[in-house]
């Protein structure tokens, strides 16, 4: 009787006051091992608690939702929508971007970083535009990402924008250990930040570099936060999850165009559906020179470069 | 989601004097019987056609737009200089056709869009100043001035129409927002201009020594 009475019996911690039953003394090891595992203090219970969000049901996925907006509430003080608008049936999404005609001036960069809630100190950019020698033509030894001149384009140079490639046999999601990222029906490679677990796998395997980490908790200002969000996009990610691209996917579910598709100068940027034979994307696939960045890794990218002239 | 790129019969229809026509299932690369009848009716009666309508140039300017159901901006005017006609009326200012150096008005434009073969009153008309003209000397309104940029730079109209030259926005599977050609190119000065680039990313390195090391 003693020794089960001391086996029931918590450590120092609780020292046999307030920790009466077996389960009490359960769910205060859980919200502790929480705290521990995480390293964060303010993670809740429902948060810690959370499958994967492909494994949840409606209703769970509603709560998840209503959570989340609470939390983002609270947190920047203004309504934040969390839609899970689905994929279209019907659309695969293709984007071809025009290099003859990008001026590499990173309208798009920002523009991204606006509607995508990326961290701005240090500032998270999905897009990469690259400045390269025309004698070179596409070769990333010779690819400058930091250029900053007086005025684009550059005399010898061209430009070339790099972002999550949306691949058909994407890598990163083959080596996540968790399956907190897949590729949607629309094409669209996902991530569920509250499913990541931080271990940058897929940064390391995606040969675009494409993915993101948020070393530190992003800083995002309340002002600056856009809030019209997708739970597998743009809504404020925490700590220690890896973000990338997803062409907008709060924006080109609802049939809008990406913002950086919406904010390019030079009309570079072409999106739309592979699926429809009459689309702008489908013209340029027929009848441009496109090309697939890396295509010799047999990424299948569902993003193109072509050559407009 | 079904065709939504504009398919521009090679010579506009009578109905709608000028822009793109977006019609469902038709496709520019097929030439058909009715396109090429509309063509043949504008050859013979380009006439009727190109009166002006009885309409102040403003609501003219939006006609294309609500036809078509493709937003077309507005051409991209200098302040206060629309319409032309309001100086350029045919009775205090007499049309000069006579090519020469512009010294008392239009003195800030500059023509580098060919100037050794080219002129303002190729594009311009003479008589209206509220059009633009063809090569045929048919009338457009500021509006559908692609049609004119067209007449030389086929290639590049044909990219516009089917959405490949130039930008579009608002949905990629529905109304979308339409630029015309002078919206990006001055036409007096068509070189797309260099921009300032946005800021470039910060390096790795610049990111831990404003944190004071890795966090």
């Amino acid at each position: 009787m003693t020794t089960d009475q001391k086996l029931s019996n918590p450590p120092e911690s609780c020292g046999g006051s307030g920790c009466g039953t077996r389960r009490e003394f359960l769910g205060a090891a859980t919200a502790a091992m929480a705290t521990a595992l995480t390293g964060c203090g303010t993670l809740s219970k429902e948060e810690f608690l959370q499958r994967n969000f492909k494994e949840l049901s409606k209703q769970e996925v509603l709560d998840v939702i209503a959570r989340l907006e609470k939390e983002y509430k609270a947190k920047f003080g203004k309504e934040v929508k969390v839609a899970n608008t689905q994929p279209i049936p019907g659309v695969i999404f293709g984007y071809a971007l025009d290099l003859s005609r990008c001026i590499g001036c990173r309208r798009c960069v920002h523009a991204c970083v606006k509607e995508n809630n990326q961290s701005r100190d240090p500032e998270i950019q999905w897009i990469r535009v690259l400045q390269m020698d025309k004698e070179e033509g596409v070769n990333v030894q010779h690819a400058d990402a930091y250029y900053n001149p007086e005025e684009v384009p550059q005399e010898g140079h061209f430009y070339m924008p790099v972002q999550c490639q949306q691949c058909k046999k994407p890598p990163c999601t083959k080596v996540c250990p968790v399956g907190a990222t897949w590729r949607d029906k629309d094409g669209i490679v996902v991530v569920d930040y509250n499913w990541c677990i931080g271990c940058r796998y897929c940064m390391a395997a995606c040969p675009y570099g494409a993915r993101h980490f948020n070393w530190g908790e992003p800083h995002l200002p309340a002002d600056q936060l856009n809030p019209n969000t997708h739970y597998l996009g743009n809504r404020p990610r925490p700590k220690g999850v890896v973000e990338k691209c997803t062409f907008c996917i709060q924006r080109t579910r609802n049939g809008q165009y990406p913002a950086c598709a919406e904010i390019c100068p030079t009309g570079s940027r072409k999106f739309g559906n592979l699926l429809d034979k009459d689309s702008e994307i489908r013209y340029v696939l027929e009848n441009k020179r496109v090309f697939k960045f890396k295509e010799d890794l047999n990424t299948q990218p569902n993003f193109f470069y072509f050559y407009g002239v | 989601m079904k065709n939504l790129r504009p398919s521009v019969p090679p010579h506009p229809v009578p109905p709608p004097p000028c822009g793109p026509v977006a019609r469902k299932g038709s496709s520019m690369r097929l030439p058909t019987l009715s396109t090429l009848a509309a063509g043949l009716l504008i050859l013979l009666g380009s006439s009727a056609f190109a009166d002006p309508p009885a309409k102040p140039p403003s609501a003219k300017a939006e006609e294309p737009a609500i036809q078509e159901g493709i937003q077309v901006p507005k051409p991209p005017f200098s302040e206060g200089i629309f319409p032309c006609t309001s100086c350029h009326d045919g009775k205090s200012q007499k049309p000069d056709p006579r090519r020469r150096e512009l010294t008392g008005m239009h003195g800030d434009i500059v023509l580098e869009h060919g100037p050794a073969s080219r002129w303002c009153l190729d594009c311009h008309d003479t008589n209206n100043r509220d059009s633009l003209h063809l090569a045929s000397g048919e009338k457009i309104p500021f509006t559908a001035s692609y049609q004119l940029c067209g007449q030389c730079h086929g290639d590049k109209y044909r990219d516009w129409r089917v959405g490949v030259h130039g930008k579009r926005t608002g949905n990629w599977n529905g109304a979308k927002q339409y630029l015309l050609c002078v919206n990006c190119h001055n036409p007096h000065s068509p070189r797309f201009k260099a921009l300032k680039p946005m800021a470039p990313p910060a390096r790795p390195e610049q990111i831990q020594a404003r944190k004071g090391g890795a966090r």
